[in-house]
């Protein structure tokens, strides 16, 4: 794709975040997944030739790092947390369920291109698990059903909105703005914490 | 009087809590103004006096790590929090930062300040899109209160998934941007840290715990907590309990007390075994529900106080299907640099996967044992050294349950009674 | 030429027994010197420590303190009062040693029968020495597709790394070309390029030879032999004048490869892919293997030795005669024709300069070359080093090398004087002072140097009038040291063996009378002609004028020449005496051709251009062919003066036992600078190097390595581009009044007056294809 002016001032202006250029590849490369879904071959090259290094040594860093695709992924990338405890607690019941419901495999797209599916490590949202992720926004408590409920909203092009996150569930490529840094206005949205998050505080206030 | 003690937590139940108008109104920023009119050395001074200790995990005392910067050497210092929060289990900084993140922006300028650096970078694990808004957020706003700016600048870094940068030399290369591996050490970051210059990496929690520090003192901060653990903390709560959550208390407080004031264990069942501080820190079981948790309490035990992540299974969990789990984890999470840890973890998923399929052998629970004793203490880094955790640990007290695995030839377990919707017909 | 440097000893015990070591050296190192070897794999001495293979542990306490767990020994220094316990002393350093063996193994293949690296393999032998002999894993092996080429010439099998990092971090510190790098995670790290850039390194043969495993194998020594085939013979590469010390393999009389020698001196444990994989040349070409001479019918034949060394010194004898020898003879040989000119010729007209030259430079080399010190060491301790007619990564590899050492290590200021920004000195960071070609005397007038600086002058120098004048006054003024680096091998010893006409041998002036006669003395003779002679473009010029009737030459291409038309044509009318190892534009036209020893059919030794001696001995001892020296001596014998130089020993011997001039040196006539061409719309002034890999003569018979080579392109500013409305690959026409060149634009950092063109490469000829060399105008045309 060919980036906009625009597009290659973001990058400028993300790179002089840093004291030193080298440090924004992540975000240059958050910010190559908000304009093409993933990390091609053009966005390796740009952003090589923006930071002066061998396209070898950006490469080097995207395969690294397990956010970073190499192919596209859905317009809502849902990841289920199958580390020990969500497992136990019913993230591996969601990802099996997830995936016949679905059709795909582990890193598999719909063939609509609205949903892939990835089985996720810890989430820190123990306290709410089985947690499922998707665009990176928090599905607390979730159940086999709740989740199939949930990508079939995705499917339908109304996703429903994150337990604790924005009002509406953003697509991957704005998500991917976020993780870049660009502020899209919507911090204000959602709630400031679940039920577990506060229950301490709760106790507390009771005296007990 | 509450066993708990909400400082860092005190106003989570406000809607807006996550605002800067929030913050304010509960005395927010005043803390900075304060650290700002002190000598830094005295800032210093003042969170050695706290006893503040790193809530990352290692617990090494957060004003003498700060005390470690040269001072006078007329290069550039910087302050690196660690938010990159992946520990299984760990789930304290990311609603901490949900809720508040103003307190976290408030503790890095009187840090950088402390530490003499110009510049601060909060290094966030890229997985929690809505916590990275607020952070951004939150950061903007206080440029434009003139909270950040006026001497110190701060940048909200993203990661990418990567537990490894959890570490705090690997955090640093991340951050650099290269690829995530630890580095050599020494020289240790407090001499060549980011961009090799003298860097204090911290985490989310202990930065955060500063403001109250400064406001509120030394002594206050002191009495809370035990002997050689100064202070409250977060303890997260998750698993087999009817109330999972966070709880903010003195250390050295107990599961068996955190269990009473939350609930207990998910009714009709009972405790089997738990984490102190997330998967890396050896298991514990029922005999342990007394043990003091704090940092020399937990070690006593066996264990590690960790980021006191409190993970609870009760008798429906397999343990060799938990421990086979974390263990792929750590096989996934492996940076690759070292032969023990990269290797290590390949052949211990292996040999795990047959045992809870129930096709090992007793010399296999030895080769475990044996391999874990090449990986622990033979890796460049914890990472490895963690993967063996679980391990040892759950063989030390469920030995039993490995050998029914190989004398049923399977698992003798139903993994649907361990669910949470278990009997909810989904 | 060393200094002896104070250092502190720290003593540490290392298994019972005491050993003193430098500040600083790790334990792994310090336990060599006692004789014990701790296992390893991704140490290297010359790459930063990194302690990944974690292979080398053992248990270390410092002053009764035991560390809790084993350290790995090639990341930590010795410190007082350290114990160190190695596997020979520590059950726990022994099992841990022993662990990581195991674990390395797992993955690894089991094809040491078919990998080359089999029998002389780190993995392999320490598996033997600190593996268990039978594999306690059952699980699956981690899998790869089979070798995968990341260059024409470098084949990576991922299955055999062992991920030590050796490669990636050379690429990266030694080389500065991070084409390789480590990429994945965890199990799945592995080594690789990035898809669309292979590993275009001049380096990367490098990262065959220190590979730990047969993961790196070369494409031209693949299944080739096994290492207890090979006969290895010392030897020192015939590429450059960085002189690096080689070591040659030979199997059944045919050289299979070459590697890096050991020489902390001068190339480390380094070399370029030009000295290790550019040897096919000996083989590749239809060798010379009898003498032949031109019958009455003009036609060469066959002739038998005696026959033609009595048409040789016939006809030479018969007429004025003149040397020409090329800058790849060895020390020895250039002494022997130096001396054959002088005793069988009568003549000081010789010249080892077969390529663009000055009577500038020509003094230059008598006034401040000619046995002089400066070396790599003193790279290494320089404030600053400036480069000017000087590419040093295109022109003596080695050389860049060191400036990138110590630009990495503590920031050396390089400064580079030249009018385009090229890869090399763009990755020295240098400072780049763009000047318009022929300009570059001003630009060096103004920099600040001290007497701890460096003033690097490559051989193209002297294609700017005034430059070497004012490297001289630049010298004068600021106590900075000169080191002349020419690009061929022989050159400096060349000069030193007086094979130019100003010079006789030892860097005594033929115009100072002491000198003379000192010289005839030792060689036992009356008189030695005192004029100075002819330069290389004199000497044909003098041919065609008809004061020269005869030429003996060995080893020069004229086409090298800028006037090669000229130089044609003087070897059409000379009696040519032609001493090659194949068919070359001399040999067809000569009259006698006596086929001579390939370097690795002889022995000898390079002067590089430190002036230190790189002596090698005959690595193939089958060839039936005889060194210029031994062909000269016939010669010179036939034509009634004695050479006494019979053999390589007795030339060196008698160059050792000739000792240094003391008398006074010879002085230089200050040279002025041309004035700046004015150019009209779509002239340029030409700038151009040679590469690396290019068309060299030595580098036939090698396409894998030719595969390396960088893209011919003619680089244009910016400004200029625009200008003419040229963009990246758009084709260029540079045409002179001799002919033309059409080649890719590039549009990169360079002076606006000038372009920039390959010299000998692809496609771009110059000197042929143009006539042209440094500073001449040329017509560029948008295709």
């Amino acid at each position: 794709m060919a980036y906009s002016s625009e597009d290659l001032a973001i990058m400028d202006s993300i790179v002089k975040r840093y004291p030193r250029p080298r440090s924004a590849i992540m975000p240059l490369l958050h910010f190559v997944q908000s304009r093409v879904g993933f990390v091609d071959g053009e966005g390796i090259e740009l952003i090589a030739k923006i930071l002066t290094l061998e396209m070898a040594e950006v490469s080097a860093v995207s395969t690294f790092y397990t956010q970073y695709k190499r192919q596209p992924v859905g317009e809502y990338h849902v990841g289920v947390c199958t580390n020990t405890l969500c497992a136990v607690m019913g993230g591996d019941a969601i990802f099996a369920g997830l995936k016949e419901h679905l059709g795909v495999e582990n890193d598999g797209v719909t063939e609509d291109g609205k949903v892939s599916l990835e089985h996720i490590e810890c989430n820190a949202a123990c306290d709410y698990a089985p947690v499922v992720m998707a665009n990176w926004e928090f599905y607390d408590n979730q159940t086999v059903q709740s989740s199939k409920d949930l990508v079939d909203s995705m499917r339908e092009g109304n996703p429903f909105p994150p337990t604790r996150g924005p009002d509406s569930l953003v697509t991957w490529k704005e998500a991917s703005a976020v993780l870049a840094g660009i502020n899209d206005g919507r911090a204000h949205e959602g709630v400031q914490a679940g039920a577990p998050t506060l229950l301490g505080l709760k106790i507390s206030k009771e005296g007990k | 009087m509450s066993a708990l003690t909400p400082v860092l937590s005190a106003h989570w139940d406000e809607k807006d809590s996550f605002t800067i108008e929030a913050y304010t109104r509960h005395g927010g920023y005043t803390a900075s103004q304060k650290a700002l009119a002190m000598d830094p050395d005295a800032v210093i001074q003042l969170v050695k006096d706290s006893g503040l200790r790193g809530r990352g995990g290692a617990g090494f005392p957060t004003g003498m790590k700060w005390g470690f910067i040269p001072q006078g050497d007329n290069k550039d210092h910087y302050l690196v929090v660690n938010a990159d929060e992946s520990e299984p289990g760990t789930c304290k900084d990311m609603p901490l930062l949900m809720a508040n993140p103003h307190v976290l922006v408030e503790g890095c300028i009187i840090a950088a300040h402390a530490i003499r650096a110009k510049h601060a970078f909060i290094y966030i694990r890229g997985e929690v899109t809505h916590i990275i808004r607020r952070l951004n957020q939150a950061i903007e706003d206080a440029y434009k209160a003139g909270h950040l700016g006026n001497g110190v600048d701060l940048v909200l870094h993203v990661g990418a998934g990567a537990y490894i940068c959890g570490e705090e030399t690997a955090l640093l290369d991340s951050l650099e941007g290269f690829r995530g591996q630890p580095r050599l050490r020494p020289p240790f970051p407090a001499i060549a840290g980011l961009y090799a210059r003298p860097t204090v990496v911290n985490n989310v929690e202990s930065i955060a715990s500063v403001p109250a520090i400064i406001n509120n003192g030394a002594e206050w901060y002191q009495s809370m907590g035990t002997e050689k653990s100064k202070g409250a903390t977060l303890y997260s709560l998750s698993g087999h309990v009817n109330n999972p959550g966070q709880f903010e208390a003195p250390l050295g407080i107990t599961l068996r007390q955190i269990l009473e004031l939350s609930g207990g264990i998910r009714t009709g069942h009972s405790l089997k075994f738990w984490t102190p501080g997330g998967s890396s820190t050896p298991i514990f079981t029922d005999e342990h529900l007394d043990t003091p948790l704090d940092y020399e309490g937990v070690a006593a035990a066996g264990s590690m106080l960790g980021t006191k992540a409190l993970q609870i299974f009760d008798e429906t969990t397999c343990v060799v299907r938990a421990v086979l789990r974390w263990t792929e984890f750590y096989k996934h999470e492996s940076c690759g640099k070292c032969t023990p840890c990269r290797e290590g973890t390949w052949w211990l998923v292996q040999l795990l996967r047959d045992l809870e399929a129930g096709k090992g052998t007793e010399e296999d629970l030895a080769k475990l044992l044996d391999l874990c004793d090449n990986i622990l203490g033979r890796s460049f880094c914890a990472l490895g050294d963690g993967a063996t955790s679980p391990i040892t640990s759950s063989i030390k007290y469920f030995r039993e349950e490995y050998i029914a695995h190989i004398t049923n030839k399977g698992c003798p377990f139903d993994p649907v009674a361990s669910t949470l919707f278990v009997g909810a017909g989904v | 030429m060393e200094t002896t440097e104070i250092v502190d000893l720290i003593t540490v015990v290392i298994d019972g027994f005491e050993v003193s070591v430098p500040k600083g050296t790790l334990v792994i190192r310090a336990a060599e010197q006692l004789g014990i070897q701790i296992p390893r794999f991704c140490d290297h001495p010359l790459l930063d420590p990194v302690g990944a293979c974690r292979q080398c542990l053992v248990d270390i306490e410092i002053n009764g303190r035991a560390f809790p767990k084993p350290q790995a020994s090639c990341t930590i220094p010795v410190e007082p009062g350290m114990i160190v316990k190695t596997q020979l002393t520590s059950t726990v350093a022994d099992k841990a040693q022993k662990g990581v063996m195991e674990l390395l193994l797992i993955n690894h293949p089991l094809d040491c029968p078919v990998c080359d690296k089999g029998g002389e393999c780190p993995l392999q032998n320490q598996a033997m020495s600190t593996g268990r002999s039978e594999t306690r894993f059952e699980g699956v092996k981690r899998t790869f597709e089979k070798p995968i080429n990341i260059s024409s010439q470098v084949l990576l099998d991922r299955e055999r790394c062992v991920l030590c990092a050796r490669c990636t971090r050379f690429s990266e510190q030694i080389a500065n070309d991070p084409f390789i790098t480590l990429n994945e995670r965890g199990a799945l790290q592995q080594v690789g390029i990035y898809e669309k850039q292979p590993f275009k390194s001049y380096f990367s043969g490098n990262t065959v030879q220190i590979c730990p495993v047969g993961a790196l194998t070369g494409a031209s020594y693949r299944f080739r032999a096994r290492p207890f085939d090979l006969v290895s013979t010392p030897s020192a590469c015939e590429h450059c004048a960085s002189g690096c010390d080689m070591r040659t393999d030979v199997r059944r009389g045919k050289t299979l490869r070459r590697l890096a020698g050991d020489d902390a001196s001068v190339n480390e444990e380094w070399n370029c892919d030009k000295g290790r994989w550019a040897f096919k040349y000996v083989t590749a070409v239809d060798r010379l293997t009898h003498p032949l001479v031109r019958n009455e019918a003009g036609v060469l034949v066959q002739a038998s030795w005696p026959e033609a060394i009595a048409a040789a010194a016939k006809g030479l004898k018969s007429n004025t005669s003149a040397v020409l020898v090329g800058g790849r003879a060895t020390h020895e040989d250039a002494y022997g024709y130096s001396k054959f000119a002088r005793i069988a010729l009568g003549t000081n007209d010789i010249d080892f300069r077969s390529r663009l030259s000055s009577d500038e430079e020509r003094e230059f080399l008598a006034a401040r070359v000619v046995s002089s010190t400066t070396t790599y060491r003193d790279i290494d301790r320089a404030d600053h080093v400036v480069l000017v007619g000087f590419e040093p990564e295109e022109e003596s590899p080695i050389v860049f090398l060191r400036l990138n050492k110590q630009v990495r290590k503590r920031a050396l200021k390089v400064t580079a004087i030249a009018s385009k920004l090229s890869i090399g000195v763009e990755k020295l960071k240098a400072e780049f002072v763009k000047v318009a070609p022929g300009q570059e005397a001003a630009a060096l007038s103004s920099q600040a140097l001290t007497a701890q600086s460096i003033i690097l002058v490559g051989e193209r120098a002297c294609e700017s009038a005034g430059v070497l004048t004012a490297v001289a006054a630049l010298a004068d003024s600021t106590g900075a040291k000169i080191g002349w680096i020419p690009r061929r091998a022989g050159e400096r010893g060349a000069l030193e063996a007086g094979a130019i006409g100003n010079l006789l041998p030892g860097g005594r002036p033929v115009t100072d009378a002491p000198a003379r006669v000192d010289i005839a003395a030792f060689w036992g003779v009356p008189t030695l002609p005192a004029a100075v002679g002819r330069s290389s473009d004199e000497i044909y010029a003098a041919v065609n004028s008809g004061s020269i009737g005869a030429l003996i030459i060995g080893g020069v291409d004229p086409l090298d020449s800028i006037n090669s038309a000229a130089a044609l044509d003087a070897l059409d009318k000379a009696f040519v005496v032609s001493l090659e190892i194949a068919p070359s534009e001399v040999s067809a036209r000569a009259n006698v051709v006596l086929p001579v020893a390939a370097i690795t059919e002889k022995s000898g030794s390079f002067l590089n251009w430190e002036g230190r001696a790189r002596s090698f001995d005959a690595a193939v001892h089958d060839s039936l062919n005889r060194s210029d020296l031994r062909i000269l001596s016939m010669i010179a014998e036939e034509m009634g003066a004695e050479l006494n130089l019979g053999t390589v020993t007795a030339a060196a011997k008698e160059i050792a036992s000739l000792g240094a001039w003391d008398g006074a040196r010879a002085s230089m006539k200050p040279v002025n600078p041309t004035v700046a061409s004015t150019l009209s719309g779509n002239q340029f002034i030409l700038n151009s190097w040679r590469r690396l890999l290019d068309l060299g003569t030595l580098q036939k018979g090698e396409e894998n390595l030719a595969g390396t080579a960088r893209q011919t392109v003619a680089v244009i500013s910016p400004h200029r581009a625009q200008a003419m409305g040229v963009a990246d690959g758009d084709l260029l026409k540079l045409s002179t009044t001799h002919g033309s060149v059409t080649l890719a634009a590039l549009v990169e950092d360079i002076h606006d007056d000038a372009i920039w063109a390959p010299r000998n490469s692809r496609g771009s000829q110059l000197l042929v294809n143009l006539g042209a060399g440094h500073g001449a105008v040329v017509t560029v045309v948008k295709l």
